[in-house]
């Protein structure tokens, strides 16, 4: 229905277009992100089981957590939300701009199969054991060359099309996905630099140490999540919820002070996950003050998602699709007020090493990075392939389903890591250490269980929105749709 | 001058402005590690790892060991009491990429050193719910079997040499020597330990230094973490950053 309804506008404006826009690409990286969705998420509920019961390591090198674990946080974060990220931002750009997308169009296939091609080399290296042991940089030296390279001409495509733009102004949700492109692109360069052991050999050593190293990393891990999977999917949040709500945004005042405050302080946000460690205490304090500014231009910026609704919520009762976009905006806040909770050194000091901190990475993960995504997803697919939702009763099915997988995966974690953490520092009358530390990993065991199965739901949810694509790019409508006749264009 | 006006409709500026904005952060955190001199604590003992360890280290690392296992002690009573002394700075200075890792889905094995025999960590290694009952970790009973790659132990050295470690010419040159000669008892382990001082010497696995397996290096890493630094003889005012 909504696809029917904001066509107009849609084609009122491509009609002004010389060229048209190269949405040939988008939908390829649309598909390759539904594809690593589901290898990151099947990795992830396997691996969640093997944590629960360990013979799922299979005995075997390949399989067990330690090289799957890295397989699922890449497959998630640079195969999914990444391919997710390269192809809206193909799509806003061109369309916020007007213009075809810049270069010979083999320059945007390289970018396509160039990025597959890195996901490929990454993944298989990791199966093998070859990490460099940096969380969200195990990729070894050379796949690291080869994703500079790519990075390298994605970027060059991204300025090309802003440049020959025919709008005077570059719309915000450009102003993100280039703070993402350009701070993903010096993080990576910074934070992969090593020496290899020869050019035959995949192992290398990392050009610094210890508590410098240390910084380095984390300064690297903390702005991935900062720009790689909160400015990139605010760039996503700036055009699809507008789009959606078939509003303009709430604020753009908002957006300039949203946009410079935030990735102004993020970057200092990084030794919060150095709290009490041989990091001297000068950088532990700033990182955890710049956390918790951190909440404000993050509140900011979700007081401009969800207000954008303002005079449209009643169209949550219509487009479901909408419904992961406001969900994924309402996570966010909750993400970003818990994280600077987090930094904070004292709170720290029990959550940290524990399974507060996986849940509070999966509330981002799902209810912020994955939700937005399938937010712009109900949006995409109908519009590029210019067919109405197989099925919008498949999508409300798929939006309960992976709310309760959430649910159940971040409470299981809060209680887990609350637990963990009181009973590692929990004394006992006679002032000994109350438990062992095996103690702490049985009792771990249900809530283990619980997670998985929050897994299991996700997962699930993510197969019906797949099955719902795959019916809609053929061209189905469901007898369950007999609305959409009857419904006609504003 | 830098009117958003005028930002938003130059993407030059709009990108020379976003990666100074994000770059002030980070320099002004990172820069001064390399520079405050008490960064690092004043203590003896750390020294580069013997070839055998590194190979084990490196094992350590592709194996993922680190995603469930921190390497870092922090300064609370309950810490202290179960893993030893809080970790310093020093102890990491020659660990290129640092291990301090983020989750324990295992405990700390900052100072494991010394605390387990070897038999204790083969036999955990092959089938942790042999010792273990409530353990989750994996078995890694390949391990015990595989012979220890090492022919390019040599480069390993220097390439970790060329990040700052300050492995010297003799030790480059004799790393495949001091590696076996830590699987030898009953050699002579002199030069290797005048290299790498407290080195632990001891019967590999399968019994003849020619074989030795992954799972001995792995082995010979673990028994060293943590057990250079003696704290008997260090002055607290050395320990301030």
């Amino acid at each position: 229905m909504r696809s029917v309804a904001s066509a107009p506008a849609a084609l009122a404006v491509e009609t002004y277009v010389s060229e048209p826009y190269n949405e040939e690409i988008v939908r390829a990286f649309t598909i390759a992100s539904l594809f690593w969705l589901v290898a990151a998420l099947a990795a992830g509920v396997f691996i969640a089981f093997q944590l629960a019961y360990p013979v799922l390591n299979l005995g075997l090198e390949w399989t067990s957590f330690g090289r799957l674990r890295p397989l699922h946080t890449s497959a998630a974060i640079f195969a999914f939300g990444g391919n997710a990220l390269l192809g809206t931002s193909f799509y806003v750009v061109q369309r916020t701009c007007r213009a075809r997308l810049w270069g010979a169009e083999s320059l945007a296939w390289f970018v396509f199969w160039g990025y597959q091609f890195f996901i490929a080399t990454a993944a298989t290296g990791y199966l093998e054991g070859v990490t460099q042991s940096r969380e969200y940089a195990e990729p070894e030296w050379y796949a690291d060359i080869w994703l500079t390279i790519v990075w390298v001409v994605y970027l060059l495509i991204y300025v090309g099309t802003i440049l020959k733009r025919r709008e005077p102004h570059i719309y915000v949700a450009n102003w993100f996905y280039l703070a993402f492109i350009v701070t993903i692109a010096m993080l990576h360069i910074v934070n992969n630099l090593a020496v290899p052991v020869s050019i035959f050999s995949s192992k290398s050593y990392s050009m610094s140490a210890g508590v410098q190293d240390a910084l380095t990393q984390w300064w690297y891990g903390h702005n991935a999540v900062g720009f790689f999977l909160t400015a990139g999917f605010l760039g996503m949040m700036y055009y699809f919820i507008p789009k959606q709500a078939d509003r303009p945004i709430y604020s753009y005042r908002l957006s300039v002070i949203h946009f410079w405050t935030l990735i102004f302080l993020y970057i200092w946000a990084g030794p919060h996950h150095l709290h009490y460690t041989a990091l001297p205490d000068w950088a532990q304090t700033l990182g955890m003050v710049f956390s918790v500014m951190l909440w404000m231009p993050s509140w900011g910026g979700m007081i401009n998602g969800l207000m954008t609704l303002s005079g449209a919520w009643n169209k949550l009762r219509t487009d479901p699709g909408l419904r992961f976009s406001v969900t994924a905006v309402a996570f966010y806040g909750m993400s970003t007020f818990e994280g600077p909770m987090m930094s904070i050194r004292q709170v720290n000091g029990l959550s940290h090493y524990t399974n507060w901190t996986i849940g509070h990475v999966h509330s981002g993960a799902l209810g912020w990075v994955a939700f937005m995504t399938f937010g712009a997803f109900y949006y995409l697919v109908p519009a590029l392939w210019k067919r109405a939702i197989f099925s919008t009763r498949l999508v409300a099915y798929h939006y309960w389903i992976a709310t309760l997988g959430i649910v159940f995966y971040i409470v299981s974690m809060w209680v887990a890591g609350i637990l963990q953490g009181l009973m590692w520092r929990s004394y006992d009358e006679n002032g000994f250490l109350q438990y062992s530390f095996v103690e702490t990993v049985a009792a771990m065991h249900p809530f283990y269980i619980v997670r998985g199965l929050g897994g299991v739901l996700f997962l699930t949810g993510g197969l019906i929105m797949i099955y719902n694509f795959y019916r809609t790019m053929r061209g189905g409508v469901a007898a369950s749709e007999p609305r959409l006749a009857a419904v006609p264009a504003e | 001058m830098f009117s958003q006006e005028r930002i938003e409709k130059n993407v030059i500026l709009l990108l020379v402005l976003t990666l100074l904005t994000v770059s002030i952060g980070g320099i002004v955190e990172i820069v001064p590690l390399f520079t405050i001199e008490t960064t690092i604590e004043r203590v003896k003992g750390v020294r580069p790892y013997s070839p055998l360890e590194l190979a084990g280290r490196n094992i350590y690392m592709r194996e993922g060991c680190y995603l469930c296992h921190s390497q870092q002690i922090r300064p609370f009573r309950d810490e202290v009491e179960r893993y030893g002394h809080y970790s310093l700075a020093a102890e990491s200075m020659y660990d290129h990429p640092f291990l301090w890792g983020s989750e324990r889905q295992g405990p700390d094995l900052a100072r494991v050193g010394g605390k387990y025999s070897n038999d204790w960590h083969f036999a955990h290694l092959k089938d942790p719910r042999d010792v273990v009952p409530e353990s989750i970790m994996p078995s890694y009973a390949f391990m015990a079997s595989r012979p220890l790659e090492f022919t390019h132990i040599s480069e390993h050295l220097r390439a970790d040499r060329a990040v700052g470690v300050p492995y010297s010419d003799e030790m480059v040159a004799d790393a495949r020597a001091d590696l076996l000669a830590q699987v030898n008892p009953d050699g002579d382990g002199a030069g290797l330990l005048k290299r790498y001082p407290g080195a632990l010497v001891f019967k590999p696995l399968q019994g003849a230094p020619d074989k030795v397996t992954e799972m001995d290096a792995l082995v010979a890493y673990l028994q060293v973490l943590g057990t250079e630094v003696k704290f008997r003889d260090v002055d607290p005012a050395d320990l301030t950053q």
